[in-house]
């Protein structure tokens, strides 16, 4: 009696059906939220039960997982998700973006570029864009089938006029191969750009919402603004202080009390690869770790 | 390009024919049949209970009508039957070519959004892309209406009724519509705000050659604005004609007793 405890990845066979028949609605219709049978998960709402049902629809025996969680591979979040996946799917998992085959995500797009081989998962929370502007779901619904996006025009002018510039910075709306506009899930607007066409599939779940939605390999994706005000990317003005990339999305460290900050890649994977090539940014560990080694050595 | 003109306003824009609408035994609206022309103001004056807001949401293509039609003639000319239209161009003719003002001005603006918001949204709806531009056109139509442009970032819901009441006919008009439906726009203002509001109306449906479906209890309303009236009672039209004729020489004794009931100022 040594049958596993669970079914491959979890969930029944019948409901990785159901979800597979979600996916594949959802990426015949770039950007169009399809509505699914979303299931109770082993995790609360907001821990991405969205995210891992379409992983574990998706999932093969020879996909290699990787987690990401605000672009880190060790925060907990990601670490949970990765060894439900490596216990109930066996699977193997990596923390190195070139290696996955599927990347689910929460909240980053890792800054490596990604291939034709890969999956990326997102965990959305809230997958409707007009969801704050107009409440009620019967009208959204209408609103994106008749595709009126006056409203969403009119969350940007707010900005502006409030901020004198669009402060909108993360959950930036799209519009999907001119068709679907559609809430990226809280990504910062600095990887909007990355969306456009990617040679990845995109997709996208919200458990609690009950929806999954799509970004096809190589679709437009334009980030919504005026003539007068452009989208620009945002990004703090600094290098990382461990590996001195001066392109990646940073995250802000509060180390003391005074003021004292850092800035570091958001991405982890990517700094550490970074710092494993011989690039060290300012508050890099790498030169006293030498020196000690001198010092062991003599 | 007179000739145009005359040609247009020679043409109803909107015509009713024998419109009825019944909610299960009850009958809102008994067939009413009327044509509004170009430029033309009409009230639609009667009791509570009379069938007037359910004749306005008959004519605003709100409410699918029991029997009878309405019809409408596009920007382009061509007379088309409200029921036949898309839901798409249904809408798109709200945003555009009609405007509708609601007694409650909370049902007609996003309280939550700017003034400048509010007005610029069927703009944006339009296509408009274009910040300052959207930005200028709406804090001309703030001055129209004779709202400070100091106020343009400011919600609505810091505005005062009368305030509110003049932004939402503000972001009506922006888009320049032809016809604009009107249900109480006076009703819960006092009298003072009323009367600026009146006279507001009355030089902007001039200014804007705009036509006018405007239903009310207050005949007050009626004669300062409208050039024609519909008395309704119990669902059918009893008496119409020109506000003066009606207002001062009233034929039936339900339109005399309306009429005799307004105080002496």
């Amino acid at each position: 009696m040594n049958a596993p405890a669970y079914n491959f990845a979890y969930l029944d066979e019948q409901t990785k059906r159901m979800i597979r028949r979600a996916i594949l609605k959802a990426i015949a219709i770039p950007g169009y939220q399809v509505p699914f049978a979303s299931r109770e998960m082993p995790m609360p709402y907001g821990w991405g039960t969205g995210g891992v049902q379409v992983t574990a629809a998706i999932l093969g025996p020879q996909d290699v997982l990787k987690v990401i969680d605000q672009g880190s591979d060790d925060t907990t979040n990601a670490i949970s998700i990765r060894k439900f996946f490596a216990k109930t799917a066996g699977v193997a998992t990596t923390t190195a973006t070139e290696e996955a085959t599927v990347i689910q995500t929460r909240h980053r797009i890792p800054e490596a570029t990604l291939n034709e081989n890969q999956v990326l998962v997102y965990q959305v929370p809230i997958p409707e864009p007009l969801r704050f502007l107009e409440p009620r779901e019967t009208e959204t619904r209408r609103m994106h089938a008749l595709a009126e996006y006056g409203l969403m025009h009119v969350k940007l002018y707010e900005d502006i006029a409030r901020f004198g510039h669009i402060a909108t910075a993360y959950a930036y709306p799209v519009k999907v191969n001119a068709r679907y506009v559609m809430d990226p899930s809280p990504t910062p607007k600095f990887d909007n750009p990355k969306m456009d066409n990617c040679p990845a599939l995109q997709l996208f779940g919200a458990g609690r919402e009950k929806r999954i939605y799509a970004i096809p390999p190589y679709t437009q994706v334009v980030s919504l603004d005026f003539e007068d005000h452009p989208f620009e990317p945002y990004r703090f003005n600094a290098p990382c202080a461990l590996c001195a990339a001066e392109n990646s999305y940073l995250d802000e460290i509060v180390t003391d009390d005074k003021g004292g900050r850092m800035f570091v890649c958001s991405d982890t994977d990517y700094c550490e690869g970074r710092q494993a090539a011989g690039h060290h940014g300012s508050l890099s560990a790498a030169p006293y770790k030498e020196k000690a080694q001198e010092a062991s050595n003599g | 390009m007179a000739d145009q003109d005359l040609l247009d306003n020679d043409e109803p824009l909107l015509v009713a024919k024998s419109l009825s609408k019944s909610f299960g035994r009850i009958a809102a609206c008994r067939d009413v049949s009327f044509s509004l022309y170009p430029g033309e103001v009409l009230a639609i004056v009667g009791e509570s209970g009379s069938g007037k807001s359910t004749l306005l949401q008959l004519l605003s293509g709100q409410l699918a009508a029991s029997a009878g039609h309405v019809s409408y003639r596009m920007r382009d000319g061509v007379a088309r039957d409200l029921a036949t239209l898309g839901e798409a161009e249904r809408r798109f003719l709200f945003r555009t070519d009609w405007g509708f003002v609601h007694q409650d001005p909370a049902q007609g603006l996003r309280m939550a959004v700017s003034a400048g918001a509010n007005v610029g949204e069927r703009l944006m709806a339009v296509g408009w892309n274009h910040y300052g531009r959207i930005r200028d056109t709406a804090s001309d139509w703030l001055t129209r209406v004779e709202i400070d442009t100091a106020r343009i970032d400011d919600a609505p819901r810091t505005y005062s009724g009368g305030m509110r009441q003049r932004l939402q006919i503000a972001r009506n008009l922006v888009t320049e519509p032809r016809l604009v439906f009107m249900d109480e726009p006076t009703g819960g203002l006092d009298v003072s705000v009323q009367a600026r509001l009146l006279d507001l109306l009355r030089s902007l449906v001039a200014e804007l050659h705009l036509a006018v479906i405007i239903v009310t209890h207050d005949l007050a309303v009626a004669r300062l604005l409208s050039h024609r009236v519909m008395v309704m009672k119990g669902g059918r039209v009893i008496e119409t004609g020109l506000t003066d004729q009606v207002l001062d020489d009233p034929r039936e004794p339900y339109t005399q007793l309306l009429v005799s009931s307004i105080l002496p100022p």
